[in-house]
Parts: C-alpha cells; structure tokens; sequence
C-alpha cells in the first residue's frame, strides 16, 4: 500500500490519482512496489544491478508505460538503470518521473540512467517530471541521464520538466539519430531559492534527413543557478535547432551555451538563445486589468512555463 | 466623473534638460460620454491616456474619479477602480494564451463561451483564436483586436482606447463602431478614443484636439469637426495617415 506523502507525489509527478492503465513500474524507496505487464509490453528486473528492462513488442500501438519514482526516507542515494528496448513501428507513450520528499538532516538523491533503443519508424513520447518537497535541511538531488538510439525513421518526443523542489540536479541527455530519425525535446525549468540545474544535451545526427528541435524555457528566481548546454552534432544532411529561452530575476544567475558542430556541407544548424527580465510593459498591461504587480509575475511566469 | 486639474507632464531629453510633453491641461469628463481625443502625431494623446492609467505620474497636476483623488495611486488601483485601458501597441506574451488573458480581465470565472462573445464582436472567429499564444505569431490586426476584447470584458465606467482602429481593416471598420456604440449602451459608461479617423470622430458627443502641449479646441463633434476637416493638416490627420 501506498502512503499519502508517495501518493502525493505520485500525483506531481505522472499525474497518478489511482493505478495507471497498462504497463507500469512503481519504485518506492529504493524497491519495486508495484508493477504491471501487458501482452505487449514487459518489465523484468536487471539481475546484475538496480533497475529494469522494458521491452515493448514490434507493433504496439496507443499503450503506456508508467515508470514513477518516490524517494522518501531521508539518506537514500540510489542509481537506477533503466532500459528500453522498443521494436519496429510501435507508438507509445512513456511517462517517467521522480518526487522526493525529504524531511530529514540528509540528502537523498537518486540517480536514473534511461537508456532507449528505437527501432525503426517507431514514436515515444516521454515525459520526465521532477518534484520535490520536505522541510528538512537535507538536500533534494537528481542527476538524471537519458540516452536515446534512434533507428532509421524513429521518432522521440521529450518533455522534461522540473518546476519545484529540487536542490540540485545535473542532467545529461544524449542522442544518436539514423536516417530520417527525429528528436524534438521541450525542457521547462523554474530553480529558486539556491537551486542549482545544470542540462547538457548532445544530440549527433549521423542519418540523412535526420532532425532534431531542443528548446528550454526556463525561469530563474532568488539565488539560483542554472546552465542550459545543448549541443548539436551535424554528421549529413540533416536539419538541427536549438533553443534556450530564459527569464532571470532577483539574483539569478543563467549560463546558457548553445553550441553547433557541422561536419557536413549539407548540416543546417541553428541556435538561439534570449535570457532577460520580466518586460515591465508586460507587467503594466496586466496591471491594467487588476492584477497587483505580484499577480503579473505569476501569470507571467506561468504562462511562460506552460 | 473623470477631472484632470492643471495636469502637466515632461520628460528628461537625453541631454539630461526636461521637455514639456503636455502643459497644465485642465479637463472635464461627464458620466456615460463618448469622447474622442485627436490631434497630430507627438502631441502627447498616448501620455494624456497613460496619465490617467497610472502608467505615468504627472509632473504636477491632479486627477480625479468620481471626486476620489488618484493622482497618488497605481495602475493596479486605477485598474480596480473601473479604469480600463487598450494600448496603441498591443503588449505580447509567450504561453498565455487568449483565454488566461480575457481571464484576467475579466475574473477567473469567464467562461470559454462568453470569451468567444467578447472576440466574436470584435470579429476573430472564436474559436481560432481562444486557445492561440498571445505571442509574436498573431498578426497586427488580430492582437489590437484581442486589446479591444480584453477592454469589453473588463466592462469598466471608463474605457480608453488608443488608436484602435490601427491596423484594422476597413471591411471591419463598421463592426468597431458597432462595438463602441453596442458598449455605450450596454455598460452606460464613459469612452475615451484617441483617434485620427473620421468615422470615429462622427460618433463623438465631444472632441478634444491636442495641438502645442495643450487643448487647442474643445466642443460637439458639429463645433469641431467641421474647422478640423478645413484645413490641409487636418486632412491628413483625419485620414488616418499615421504610419503606427
Ligand atoms: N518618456 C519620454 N521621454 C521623452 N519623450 C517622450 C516620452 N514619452 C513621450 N515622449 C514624447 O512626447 C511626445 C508625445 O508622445 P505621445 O506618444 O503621447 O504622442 P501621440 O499624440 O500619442 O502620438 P501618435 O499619434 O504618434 O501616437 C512625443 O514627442 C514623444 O516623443
Ligand atoms: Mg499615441
């Protein structure tokens, strides 16, 4: 049985209100709580280390895969390998996720290692959402890394986001594409207090016609930090854009680092990156409808964020 | 119900030596009136609008709503208190979208069917348009439109537009005094439109024509418009030949 604190983020972080429909893997402190196979789509434990395999049959279409993580108990540091073996034409969603609850002196951490391997002409999507709450003084902390191996024609959409409660997080996300193989990856991002994030992506291109679209928004409050670093490899003919788009306040500080590498004539690559404060002209514009100065920021900054 | 006593404004140059923008302009405005502000390019009818919003202090001078003094209080006040103001130049936001923004116009319980009424009248198909960013992606036309909506839901005794006829069709021309005429009767509140456009000086019960810092006239659209429409700047100014 669940309690209410794993509930609780269980909610933040995949939007679970009761057990997910089809295939699924709960984690709670450090153990498997729950799980669920289907005809197509099967988990089984890694033997030689903590995590597990997916495995989704050739052809699975419109099924889901839940792998949530809750980490409650104060002074838990994990890393988990998860792998992903999906096969030719499937279409499938897979939301993933970790809260941390942490009222204790120590920190807790986990670390996820995803790695996906795509067969050919398939789509995911995956969703990563990050939370975290707890008054105590222990640190929050998740570093995770996520590759992906795209075969010819596979397609990957991303959404990571992290919006509140986490102390520090160091994330590396890398991809490899075949031939017309496509990523498109939207991050959202909101540190305050004296957060630290830190996201790298690399993402090569090495297949013609190959893709890829990686934007970040992000908001930047109080003390914290954040660096945003994506890097785009351009091995043939291929299309890459990359994008950080950033609101600092207070004492923020942002370093963001786009960077392009073509080694190919045929590589068009883009980057574009736009850190600044809240306009004060949008600031007015919602005042004039009511809004204190304070509201203004939040809907601002939530519209932004969405 | 809205009075600008011995108003002044000015502005630093860059040079760091002030600029008079408006000068002791003393003004009085009854309830439920259609007023219609013209005058050229620069002679401060935005500054007189954002004056009365609060968006700018004046330099000296009071204002009052209602006989309450607000010289001292801000935007979010003014706003509380049933002033509403569309901008000459629409401000964009990334994410929010039309929705959130008629949302906060007009409180949190509009709901999706009445938004559609407020964009219906100002004549974007619905639709289209409730769920669509706010953002650089809508076009002139649609964004001063989407103003005007955020104004009509808000439904305030004192609505100002700036210029909303910029940037607006002319096949959609007669739908935007329709709009101005149906509020009038509908919220029996006071308007003020800063305009250049004939048509929308011919609806006015008063014209005020800034010229010089000042009011250079003042009276019933049959005293004013006329004189305006007689001379060769004029003629400019009421044909809309204003590159904003
Ligand atoms: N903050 C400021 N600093 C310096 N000059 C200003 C400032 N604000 C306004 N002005 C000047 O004051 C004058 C009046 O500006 P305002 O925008 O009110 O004119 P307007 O009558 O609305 O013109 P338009 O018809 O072009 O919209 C202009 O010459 C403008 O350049
Ligand atoms: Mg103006």
């Amino acid at each position: 049985m669940l309690d209410n604190i794993s509930k609780r983020i269980l909610e933040e972080v995949a939007d679970l209100h009761s057990v997910p429909e089809g295939a699924y893997n709960i984690r709670v402190n450090g153990k498997s709580e729950s799980r669920n196979t289907t005809a197509n789509i099967d988990i089984t434990s890694k033997e030689d280390k903590s995590g597990i395999d997916i495995r989704i049959k050739d052809g699975t279409k419109k099924e889901s895969v839940h792998i949530p993580v809750v980490v409650s108990a104060s002074g838990l540091k994990e890393t988990v390998y998860n792998d992903f073996y999906i096969g030719e034409d499937c279409d499938v969603v897979i939301v993933a996720g970790c809260g941390i609850d942490n009222c204790g002196s120590q920190d807790a951490q986990h670390d996820g290692v995803h790695r996906f391997f795509i067969g050919k002409n398939s789509k995911i999507k995956y969703v990563e959402k990050h939370y975290g709450q707890g008054d105590g003084t222990g640190k929050r902390i998740l570093n995770p890394v996520t590759e992906l191996y795209l075969e010819e024609g596979a397609e990957a959409t991303l959404e990571m986001v992290q919006i509140k409660g986490v102390d520090s997080t160091d994330r590396k996300t890398i991809a490899k594409l075949d031939k017309n193989a496509k990523l498109v990856v939207r991050e959202r991002l909101m540190t305050h207090g004296d957060q630290y994030a830190v996201s790298a992506y690399e993402v090569e291109l090495n297949g013609e016609g190959s893709g890829t679209d990686v934007v970040s928004r992000s908001v930047a409050r109080d003390n914290s930090f954040q660096k945003f670093d994506s890097k785009i490899i351009g091995n043939t003919v291929c299309n890459g854009h990359t994008e950080c788009d950033a609101i600092i306040m207070d004492n923020a500080r942002i370093l963001a680092v786009p960077g392009l590498e073509a080694n190919s004539l045929e590589a068009e690559l883009i980057h574009e990156a736009a850190i600044g404060k809240i306009a004060g002209e949008q600031l007015t514009k919602l005042m004039t409808l009511g809004l204190t100065e304070a509201e203004a920021e939040e809907a601002i900054i939530n519209g932004f964020l969405k | 119900m809205l009075e600008l006593k011995n108003i002044s404004f000015s502005a630093e140059n860059e040079d760091g030596t002030t600029k008079a923008i408006l000068k002791d302009i003393s003004l009085s405005v009854d309830e439920n009136r259609f007023i219609v502000v013209t005058g050229p390019n620069g002679s401060g009818k935005s500054t007189l609008a954002k004056l009365i919003m609060g968006i700018i202090k004046p330099t000296s001078g009071r204002i009052l709503l209602d006989g309450e003094d607000i010289t001292e209080l801000d935007v979010t006040e003014r706003a509380r208190r049933g002033i509403s103001f569309a901008f000459q130049q629409p401000v964009r936001f990334k994410g929010v979208d039309v929705l959130d923004l008629m949302r906060m116009a007009a409180g949190q319980q509009l709901t999706a069917a009445d938004a559609c009424k407020y964009l219906s009248s100002v004549g974007l198909c619905a639709k289209d348009y409730i769920k669509r960013e706010v953002n650089t992606s809508l076009s002139g036309g649609e964004i001063k439109r989407i103003e005007i909506a955020t104004v009509l839901a808000r439904g305030t005794k004192l609505s100002i537009f700036d210029e909303p006829e910029a940037g607006i069709d002319l096949w959609s021309f007669k739908n935007l005094i329709e709009v101005f005429e149906s509020m009038r009767s509908s919220i029996h509140g006071t308007i003020i439109v800063i305009s250049h456009q004939e048509r929308i000086l011919d609806i006015a019960d008063e014209i005020i024509l800034l010229s010089n810092q000042g009011i250079a006239k003042k009276g019933t659209k049959d005293e004013i418009l006329p004189e305006l429409l007689g001379t060769s700047a004029a003629v400019n100014m009421c044909t809309g030949n204003t590159d904003r």
